[in-house]
C-alpha cells in the first residue's frame, strides 16, 4: 500500500472513529477527531510534496494493482505536476472547511463530519486516479456526500438545490461514462497512460469522445451555459459546503480538461479550442455582469466564480505553457480566495442570519479587523498585483494573447477577456462598499462583534497563501513545469497540424 | 562602477524597506500608542527613504549611466521570466527624489492636518503604503513589476479617497468617489495588460533594457503592431494621468483628505502616465502616429480642463481641474518628443501644485477650526474672502504657487511651461495654440481664485473666524514655496542641467534653444489674464450674496464650463445606467430562463414516462411479445453491422 493510497483513505479512519463515538453525546470529541484527521491528511499531502520530484514529467509515487482483470480495470494512483497542487488544495481546504464548521453545525454532528471526510476521500481520489474507471468511481462518489451536505444542513430551499446539483452532474457524467467505456473496450485497458499511448485506436472518434468528457467537466466547472445549478447550490449549502464546492469541487472540472481531454484528444482539443474559449469569455463577462445585480452576498460570490472560472478555461485552451500553468494556478487561487470569501460571508451570516447586502453598511466601524482582512481577500479576488489572483490572471492573459490554438486573432479573444478585469473591480468594490463602507446606520449592525481567535486563525491561513502565491509564485509554477511542458509538446503538435 | 558607488547602490532596498517598516510598525502597534506617534513614525520612514534616494543620486553623479539591481525572481513560467529587478538611472532617481522629497513634506504637514482624527493611524499606514507602491512604480526594471506599483498606487488612491468612508453625499459620496477612481483606472490598466501581452510575444521579454534594445530591430517604424502597443500604453497613461476621456475620476478624488490630494492626486501618482510614456520613449519613437495622438490628447485635455477650472466654486475642484490641465501640458510635451520639458514641468508642477493643495488645505483647516464645520461651505470660495489678513503665511505661499502656476517669470512654472510651448511651436502649431489658450485660462482662473479667497471682505461667518494653521503645517508650505520660486533653476535656458542629466537615460537629443517670441507672448498673455481677473474680481470685490460676474459675461458657456462639459453625465447615461439595466435584466433572466428550461425538461420526462407506463401492463403475453421483438432486433443488429 503506497503513500497515495494512505493519503486518500486516511479520512476513512476518521469516519470509523467518529461512528464509534456514543450517539449524540460527545459532539466536541467528534469535532476534534474530524479536525485531527484532516490535519493529519494535510500533513500527509505535505509529505507527498516532499517526496515529489518536480523535474520528473511523468507519474510518481505510483500505486498500481489489477482490480477487474477481465475488463482491464486497475487500481492505479499516481501524482504529477497536473495534480500535485490540487491534492494540496484539497487537504488544505478540507481542513479549513471542517474548522469553520465548529460554531455553526449543531445538529447531527456525527453524520456531518463523516460526510465532510467522505467528501475528502472522493476528491483526493479524483485527483490521483490514473485509471479511467477508478476515476469515474471517485467522480460519482463525491456527489453523494455533497448531496447530503446541502440537502440536510443547507438553507431554506436545500432540497431543491441538492437535487438540482445531483441531476446536473449526473446527467453530464453519463456521456463521460459512455466515452470511457468506448475507449476502454476498444483498447482493452482503462489505464490513462496506456490509453494516451494507444490513442491512435480511437483517434477517428475523438471529436465525439472529447465532447463526452467536455460536457461532464463543463457542467462541473461550470462553463456558460451549464452554470444554472451553481448559484442555487451555493446559496443553499452550509458555509463549509460552499467553501469546498468553490474551493475544490469546481476544480475537478478544470482538472478533468487538463488531465483527460488534452492528452487523450489533442487534435480535438485544438479543434474545439476557439469554441471553448468563446464560451469561457462569455462566462467571464456574463458572470461578472450578473454578479453586479445580486442582492445576496453569497449569490454574488457564486456568480463571480463563473467569471473567474472562465479565465481558467481560457488559459487551459490557450494550449501553451503560460496558459495551462496560469489556468491551473488560477484554479488554486480561486479555491483560496473564493473559499475565503464564503468563509467571510459565513461569519457575518452567523451573527445576522441574513445575507442581503442592503441589510449592511458601515460594517468597517463595527468590525475593523474583519473588514481589513475581507478587503485583502476581495482585492485578491479582483486580481490586485502582489496578491495571488493577479499572478494567475496575468499569466492566463499572456498565454491567451499568444495562443496558436486561437489563431492569428488571439488578441481579440484576450481583449474581451481582459474586460473581466475591469468588471471584477466593478462588482466586487460595489459589494465591498455597500457592506463595509458608508454610515453604520442599521442598529442591528452596531451589535456585531469583531472576529474571534478561531476565525482569525482560519483567515490568516487563507491569507498566508494569498500573499505567498502573489509574491513568490515561481515555486508553485516550478511544480508544474515538467508535466505541463510534456503536455504542451503533445497538444502543441496537434495545434501545429491544424489546417 | 567604483566601490563607493557600489556601496551606495547596496542601500537601494532600504528605499522601500523604510516605508514598509513604518507601515508595519503602525499596523502592529497602532492601537496601543498615542495617536501622533503614528504620524511621526510614518514621516521618519518617508524622510529616511528620501535620504536613500539622495544616496542613489550621489551614486549616479559619479557615473550617470545607471544600473539594474536584481533582488530575486518573481514570476517565472514557461519562457516568461520576471525578476524583482530595479532600474536606477537618472530618470528613475529623479522620480524617486520627487516622490520621497515632496512625500516627506506632505507627511509632516499631515501630522498637523490630521491631528485629532480617530483614524489617523490608518491614514498614515495608507500613506506609507503609497510610498512603497509609488517607488516600486518608478524604479521597476520591467513592465509587470511596474504594473504592481501602478495598481498599488491605485489601491492607495482608492483607500485614501474613501478614507472618510461614511461621509460625502448621502453618506456614500466618498466611497463612490474612491470606487470611481479605481474602476476608471482599471479601464486604463486593460491597455497596459494587453500592451504587455503583445510585447511579450513579439520580443520574448518584458525587461525594459531588452525590450528597447530589440524593439528597433523587430518593429519597422509605423508598423501596425507597434502603433497598437503604444496606443494601448497611452490608454494606460490616460487612466492614471487623467487624460481625455478618462479624467472624470480626478475631480471626485478630492473627497480624500487634502494632503492626499496634494501627494497622490497632484504631485506624484497622477504623473505615472507621463513617466510610463517617457520610460517607453523608444517604442513611441517607432510610432509617429501614436506620438501625434499623445500630444493631441494632452493638448486638448489641457485646454478642456482649463476651461472647466475657470467656472468652479469649490477651492479644491479648481485645483483638481488645473491638475488635469497641467498633466495635459506634460503629456503633450512627451508626445512631441520633448521628454525633458515634460519631466521638467512634472517636477516644477509637483512643487507648486503640492504647495497650492496644501495651502488650500490650510485654508480649509483654518476655517474648520474656526468652529464651523459644514464640509460643503468649507470649500466653497463664495463663502471665503478676505483671508489675507487672517492667514498671512497661507496667503503669501498661495500667491507664490498661483504665480508659479500662471507662468509669471522668474518662478518655476514659467521656465517649464515655456519649454513646452517652445517645443510645440516647433513641432505642431495646433498643439501650440491649444496650449497657449490653456495657459491664458490658467492665469485667469488662478487670479480669480486668489481674489475670491484672499482678497476683499469675508463673505461668511466661517471666513470671519478663520485663523492661521500651526507651524507643522506652515513650515512645509514655506519650503515648497521656496522650491516653487527657485525650481526653474533646474533647467535654465542655455544651461540645461536637467536636460543633460536626463539625457543619460532618455538620449541626448537636440536641446531646445530659448525662444524669445514664445516666452514673451506667454508672459504677456499671462499678465493679461491676471489683469482680466483683477478687472472682474479685484476692482469691485464680491459681496456676501453676489453672483460671480463671470456668469453673466460667459452666459451659456459658463454653464458648460461649470458642468464640466457634461462629461460625467455622458458617462452616467451612456455607460453606467445601461450597464446597471443590463445587469438587472440578465440577473433576472438568468434565473427565469433556466428555471423555465428545467420545467420544460421535467414535463417532457413526465409525459414520456406516462407513455412508457402504459406498456407496463403486467400481462404475460405482452412480456413474451416484448422479448421476441427484442431478440429480433438484436439479431438484426448483429446480422447487418
Amino acid at each position: 500500500m503506497g503513500l497515495l493510497t494512505i493519503v486518500t483513505f486516511l479520512p476513512l479512519l476518521g469516519i470509523i472513529w467518529i461512528l464509534l463515538q456514543d450517539k449524540e453525546k460527545d459532539d466536541e470529541r467528534v469535532k476534534r477527531i474530524a479536525l485531527g484527521t484532516s490535519i493529519v491528511t494535510f500533513i500527509a499531502t505535505i509529505v507527498v510534496l516532499a517526496l515529489y520530484d518536480k523535474s520528473e514529467a511523468g507519474l510518481q509515487l505510483v500505486d498500481r494493482v489489477s482490480w477487474i482483470p477481465a475488463w482491464g480495470i486497475e487500481y492505479h494512483m499516481g501524482v504529477d505536476g497536473l495534480s500535485i497542487l490540487h491534492i494540496l488544495l484539497t487537504s488544505f481546504i478540507s481542513m479549513l472547511a471542517i474548522a469553520s464548521s465548529f460554531p455553526i453545525i449543531k445538529q447531527q454532528v456525527k453524520q456531518y463530519y463523516s460526510f465532510l471526510l467522505a467528501l475528502e476521500i472522493g476528491m483526493m481520489g479524483v485527483f490521483l486516479a490514473q485509471d479511467l474507471f477508478l476515476f469515474y468511481v471517485f467522480w460519482e462518489f463525491t456527489l453523494v456526500p455533497m448531496y447530503f451536505l446541502i440537502g440536510i444542513w443547507g438553507g431554506k430551499d436545500r432540497v431543491y438545490a441538492s437535487i438540482k446539483f445531483f441531476l446536473y452532474t449526473m446527467a453530464g457524467s453519463l456521456l463521460m461514462l459512455l466515452a470511457i467505456l468506448y475507449m476502454g473496450i476498444t483498447n482493452g485497458t482503462f489505464s490513462l497512460p496506456d490509453l494516451i499511448a494507444g490513442r491512435a485506436a480511437f483517434a477517428s472518434a475523438q471529436n465525439l469522445l472529447f465532447v463526452g468528457f467536455a460536457v461532464a467537466f463543463a457542467i462541473k466547472v461550470p462553463v456558460f451555459p451549464f452554470h444554472s445549478w451553481l448559484p442555487d447550490a451555493h446559496t443553499q449549502a452550509p458555509t463549509a459546503g460552499s467553501i469546498i464546492l468553490a474551493g475544490v469541487l469546481l476544480k475537478m472540472g478544470t482538472y478533468g480538461f487538463v488531465r483527460f481531454n488534452l492528452p487523450l484528444f489533442p487534435e480535438a482539443s485544438a479543434h474545439y479550442a476557439p469554441t471553448i474559449a468563446v464560451l469561457a469569455i462569455i462566462g467571464i463577462i456574463y458572470g461578472a455582469i450578473v454578479s453586479f445585480a445580486q442582492r445576496d452576498v453569497k449569490k454574488l460570490v457564486a456568480y463571480s466564480s463563473i467569471s473567474h472560472l472562465g479565465f481558467v478555461m481560457l488559459g487551459i485552451f490557450s494550449l501553451n505553457a503560460q496558459g495551462i500553468q496560469g489556468g491551473i494556478l488560477q484554479g488554486i487561487n480561486h479555491g483560496i480566495s473564493t473559499g475565503a470569501l464564503f468563509f467571510i460571508v459565513g461569519i457575518i451570516y452567523e451573527q445576522r442570519h441574513t445575507r442581503e447586502i442592503s441589510e449592511f453598511g458601515g460594517v468597517w466601524m463595527a468590525m475593523p479587523v474583519y473588514s481589513v482582512l475581507s478587503l485583502i481577500v476581495v482585492l485578491s479576488s479582483m486580481g490586485l498585483p502582489g496578491l495571488n489572483g493577479f499572478v494567475g490572471e496575468f499569466t492566463i492573459l499572456l498565454g491567451s494573447i499568444g495562443a496558436a490554438s486561437l489563431g492569428p486573432n488571439a488578441w481579440i479573444y484576450t481583449a474581451f477577456a481582459t474586460t473581466g478585469v475591469i468588471l471584477a473591480a466593478v462588482y466586487l468594490l460595489w459589494m465591498f462598499q455597500r457592506v463595509f463602507m458608508g454610515p453604520l446606520d442599521n442598529p442591528e449592525n452596531k451589535k456585531l462583534r469583531d472576529i474571534n481567535k478561531g476565525e482569525l486563525a482560519i483567515m490568516l491561513a487563507f491569507l498566508l497563501f494569498v500573499f505567498w502565491i502573489g509574491i513568490a509564485p515561481s515555486g508553485y509554477f516550478a511544480l508544474m513545469d515538467a508535466s505541463v511542458a510534456e503536455l504542451v509538446k503533445t497538444v502543441g503538435s496537434a495545434v501545429a497540424s491544424l489546417p | 562602477m567604483d566601490a563607493l558607488q557600489k556601496l551606495m547602490f547596496n542601500f537601494f532596498p532600504l528605499l522601500f524597506l523604510f516605508p514598509l517598516a513604518g507601515l508595519l510598525l503602525n499596523v502592529a502597534n497602532g492601537r496601543f500608542w498615542h495617536k501622533p506617534i503614528a504620524g511621526i513614525i510614518a514621516s521618519s520612514a518617508a524622510g529616511l527613504s528620501f535620504v536613500v534616494a539622495i544616496l542613489q543620486w550621489v551614486a549616479l553623479l559619479r557615473q550617470p549611466d545607471g544600473t539594474v539591481i536584481i533582488l530575486g525572481t518573481w514570476l517565472q513560467v514557461g519562457t516568461l521570466n520576471v525578476p524583482f529587478a530595479f532600474q536606477v538611472d537618472t530618470l528613475s532617481v529623479t522620480m524617486m527624489l520627487v516622490v520621497t522629497g515632496i512625500g516627506t513634506l506632505i507627511h509632516l504637514y499631515a501630522i498637523g492636518y490630521m491631528y485629532g482624527d480617530p483614524g489617523v493611524t490608518r491614514f498614515f499606514v495608507y500613506l506609507n503604503l503609497f510610498l512603497v507602491a509609488m517607488l516600486l512604480l518608478v524604479s521597476a526594471a520591467n513592465y509587470p513589476l511596474l504594473f504592481v506599483g501602478w495598481e498599488g498606487v491605485g489601491l492607495c488612491s482608492y483607500l485614501l479617497i474613501g478614507f472618510w468612508f461614511d461621509r460625502g453625499e448621502g453618506g456614500t459620496g466618498n466611497a463612490n468617489a474612491g470606487r470611481k477612481a479605481f474602476v476608471v483606472n482599471r479601464v486604463g490598466d486593460l491597455g497596459l495588460i494587453l500592451a504587455m501581452g503583445l510585447l511579450f510575444w513579439q520580443l520574448g521579454t518584458l525587461t525594459f533594457d531588452d525590450v528597447f534594445a530589440q524593439a528597433t530591430a523587430v518593429f519597422p517604424v509605423g508598423s501596425p503592431l507597434i502603433v497598437a502597443i503604444t496606443l494601448l500604453l497611452l490608454l494606460g497613461a490616460a487612466g492614471k494621468s487623467a487624460q481625455i476621456p478618462l479624467f472624470i475620476w480626478l475631480p471626485d478624488a478630492m473627497a480624500g483628505p487634502t494632503p492626499v490630494s496634494a501627494l497622490i492626486h497632484a504631485a506624484t501618482m497622477v504623473t505615472a502616465g507621463i513617466y510610463l510614456i517617457a520610460r517607453s520613449h523608444v517604442l513611441f519613437a517607432l510610432a509617429p502616429v501614436s506620438q501625434t495622438a499623445v500630444s493631441l490628447i494632452g493638448a486638448s485635455t489641457a485646454l478642456l480642463a482649463a476651461t472647466i477650472a475657470t467656472a468652479q466654486f469649490d477651492i479644491k475642484r479648481v485645483l483638481a481641474y488645473s491638475t488635469i490641465s497641467q498633466l495635459g501640458f506634460m503629456v503633450a510635451a512627451i508626445g512631441m518628443g520633448a521628454y525633458v520639458a515634460g519631466i521638467f514641468h512634472l517636477i516644477t508642477h509637483a512643487f507648486f501644485k503640492a504647495l497650492l493643495f496644501l495651502a488650500a488645505g490650510s485654508v480649509i483647516h483654518g476655517l474648520e477650526h474656526g468652529g464651523h464645520s459644514d464640509p460643503v461651505t468649507l470649500q466653497d470660495m463664495g463663502q471665503m474672502g478676505g483671508l489675507r489678513q487672517r492667514m498671512p503665511i497661507t496667503f503669501a505661499v498661495y500667491l507664490v504657487g498661483a504665480l508659479a502656476l500662471a507662468g509669471i517669470p522668474p518662478l518655476a512654472g514659467f521656465f517649464s511651461k515655456d519649454e513646452i510651448l517652445a517645443a510645440a511651436w516647433q513641432a505642431n502649431r495646433a498643439v501650440y495654440i491649444m496650449l497657449t489658450l490653456a495657459a491664458f485660462a490658467t492665469a485667469f482662473y488662478m487670479g480669480r481664485q486668489v481674489w475670491l479667497v484672499f482678497m476683499g471682505e469675508a463673505r461668511s461667518e466661517t471666513a470671519v473666524s478663520a485663523h492661521e494653521s500651526p507651524p507643522i503645517m506652515t513650515i512645509p508650505l514655506l519650503i515648497l514655496a521656496a522650491l516653487a520660486i527657485v525650481g526653474g533653476g533646474l533647467n535654465l535656458p542655455g544651461v540645461h542641467t536637467l536636460g543633460h542629466w536626463l539625457g543619460h537615460t532618455l538620449g541626448h537629443g537636440e536641446l531646445l534653444s530659448f525662444n524669445a517670441t514664445v516666452a514673451l507672448t506667454a508672459t504677456l498673455l499671462a499678465l493679461l489674464a491676471v489683469g482680466l481677473a483683477y478687472w472682474l474680481y479685484g476692482r469691485h470685490p464680491l459681496g456676501a450674496a453676489a453672483t460671480d460676474p463671470l456668469t453673466q459675461r460667459l452666459g451659456p458657456l459658463f454653464v458648460l464650463f461649470n458642468q464640466g462639459w457634461w462629461v460625467n453625465e455622458m458617462v452616467e447615461w451612456g455607460i453606467k445606467r445601461p450597464f446597471c439595466h443590463l445587469s438587472t435584466v440578465l440577473a433576472h433572466s438568468d434565473e427565469a430562463i433556466f428555471a423555465w428550461a428545467e420545467r420544460q425538461l421535467v414535463h417532457t420526462v413526465q409525459r414520456g414516462t406516462a407513455v412508457l407506463r402504459r406498456t407496463q401492463t403486467g400481462q404475460l403475453n405482452w412480456n413474451v411479445a416484448g422479448i421476441i421483438v427484442g431478440l429480433l432486433l438484436i439479431w438484426l443488429l448483429l446480422r447487418f453491422s
